[in-house]
């Protein structure tokens, strides 16, 4: 059981069955055959009929700002939310509300689509693009709770109670000290909950409307008629940016962590 | 946190206290619980062909004895008789077990290896396992299609090195098959994750002391390492046995006519067939099955957090 050998074994097999499938598909983006099994040398040519197909690129710009407003949103209330969870350990129907936040994390997609879709519908609500909005706020909102949360129960309080000691106001408290000590988590919480937006389908797909077709909606509806290079270049450039984002954010912390692990080493040469 | 300062306690009297509980409270409260009592209602009304497509079911307080009155259970008498939805239903419960099942055979010894690889190495390995998460569910899917359909790049490979005669092609696009290959490739990551958590918070001297006492390392992987895991193990087939149960991505793209699911059983009654009550009914119906392993699922997040 305790074999190196094994152990690297299971993991080059592993990753290679994670992995395989993404780099098969980026590679035949460039491919200019358009059969998938024939490789009709490098070209980039689906790159440009993608660009020219402006249905598609609607649906990029949609997603893009759908994003991006569901994950701001989602991050301020997901912030809040896991404020409540790790600080007040008591407040009428906790239960409930720990609960509505854990669930959305595991509820299947289609109870939570249509129930939404069903709220909008009974209070007379046009569903397109706000409706998926707050569609996407509701469920990446619970993420970043549970992300935040994480940060919050390991953070030294020590800092925020000298602050409060020394007659600070606890909203000022809140932005100069807890804020910029839990940022990383916020920011990691941002990113999650906009790839967890971009990626959706199955929640825009009930609550869209008439001119807020998303990207996924959009792949979908393309890849039911076949596999097409075209699918494939899209594909590919949002795995490029997804990879750009998730390295940025990872240098970042790092850099991050590096520079407090330095700070702590020299506050604690101060003290002795 | 037992000793709170004293400026702290004032905060627990701030009005800005109240606000931060009450704003995420009141979304979830109106954008997630309400619209389950409204998918209740619903699924008791009749279908109707208008928009919204059911019959309205409650006008007012004054309608409340004609509410009371409207209510049938007549959806749900008509998911009992037909046995699409049962088979589905039932499926849908096999197919998430199997998965599940298959995602713990294949995750357990990944998560394993992680936790026992030099401690340097730890953070790259949990970072390429959550990379693949990051990037799109459907493009994942998508790019199993031109790896297993009959003219794909499985049957090339397999042509190319000799196994299957050039005229032979694999069988596995839009079968069973295909959805467990797209299932274990999608939730793996979600598997590895809580798995590796608890394996790596696992005391070394433990296994020190049972190897020292005499004990074979497999006897001592069954009596030490694997109950200790055991709350991960637990995380894990919950946080993917609830999603996959009601998947609809998955079975649609690479299943075949005859992958019955109940995600796609719903699906394909509201967007196909326009019937939203019964899609509300299938829902309800759904989530009633998924009540126990989602309760499991929160005590869980509870104890870890």
């Amino acid at each position: 059981m305790k074999s190196p050998k094994f152990d690297a074994t299971i993991l080059t097999l592993g990753f290679a069955f994670l992995y395989i499938p993404i780099v098969i598909l980026v590679v035949y983006s460039f491919n200019a055959s358009r059969l998938v099994t024939v490789w009709g040398g490098f070209s980039l040519q689906w790159y440009r009929t993608m660009w020219s197909n402006a249905g598609l690129m609607d649906a990029a710009w949609v997603t893009a700002r759908v994003g991006v407003i569901s994950a701001t949103t989602g991050t301020v209330l997901g912030t809040l939310a896991a404020l409540s969870l790790v600080r007040f350990q008591k407040f009428p129907g906790r239960m409930l509300f720990s609960g509505m936040i854990y669930a959305p994390l595991v509820m299947p997609e289609v109870i939570t689509g249509l129930s939404m879709l069903l709220l909008f519908v009974a209070m007379g609500i046009d569903r397109g693009f706000w409706t998926v909005i707050i569609a996407h706020t509701t469920f990446t909102m619970c993420y970043v709770a549970i992300v935040v949360q994480s940060r919050l129960l390991t953070f030294d309080r020590s800092l925020e109670e000298a602050a409060l000691d020394l007659g600070c106001p606890p909203v000022k408290t809140f932005f100069k000290i807890t804020l910029p000590l839990i940022f990383p988590a916020v920011i990691a919480g941002w990113m999650l909950a906009f790839t967890l937006s971009l990626d959706d389908l199955v929640i825009a797909s009930f609550n869209t409307g008439p001119g807020a077709t998303t990207l996924p909606i959009k792949i979908y509806s393309q890849v039911r008629l076949g596999v097409t290079p075209e699918i494939n270049a899209i594909c590919t450039i949002l795995i490029g940016l997804v990879t750009i984002g998730v390295i940025i954010a990872s240098i970042g912390t790092k850099r991050a962590e590096i520079r407090r692990i330095r700070d702590e080493h020299v506050a604690a040469r101060g003290t002795t | 946190m037992a000793n709170v300062s004293e400026p702290l306690k004032s905060l627990h009297t701030n009005p800005a206290r109240w606000l931060v509980v009450a704003v995420p409270y009141l979304w979830l409260l109106l954008f997630f619980a309400a619209p389950f009592l409204i998918i209740f209602k619903i699924s008791l009304s009749d279908t109707a062909i208008a928009m919204p497509p059911y019959t309205p079911l409650f006008q007012g307080f004054g309608a409340l004895g004609d509410f009371v009155s409207n209510l049938d259970f007549e959806n749900y008498l008509f998911l009992t008789d037909d046995p699409l939805y049962i088979n589905a239903y039932l499926s849908s419960l096999r197919i998430a077990v199997i998965s599940t099942f298959l995602l713990l055979l294949i995750g357990y010894p990944m998560a394993l290896a992680m936790a026992r690889a030099p401690t340097s190495l730890r953070p790259t390995l949990v970072m390429l396992v959550i990379l693949p998460f990051w990037t799109s569910f459907l493009i994942r899917v998508y790019a199993w299609i031109g790896i297993l359909k009959p003219d794909g790049l499985l049957t090339l490979f397999l042509q190319t090195i000799g196994i299957m005669g050039p005229d032979d092609q694999v069988q596995i696009f839009r079968t069973d098959y295909a959805v467990f290959i797209g299932i274990v490739y999608s939730y793996l990551p979600f598997m590895v994750l809580p798995l590796y958590s608890a394996l790596e918070k696992m005391d070394n001297t433990l296994l020190e002391a049972a190897s020292d006492l005499g004990c074979p390392p497999w006897k001592a992987f069954w009596k030490i390492t694997f109950p200790l895991s055991l709350p991960g193990v637990i995380a894990g087939s919950m946080i993917c046995f609830i999603p996959i149960t009601g998947e609809f991505v998955i079975p649609d793209l690479l299943g075949g006519a005859d992958t019955l699911m109940i995600g796609k059983t719903l699906w394909t009654e509201f967007f196909g067939n326009r019937d939203w009550p019964l899609a509300s009914a299938v829902a309800v119906i759904l989530l009633l099955a998924l009540v126990i392993p989602i309760v499991i699922f929160q005590n869980q997040q509870k104890k870890v957090a």
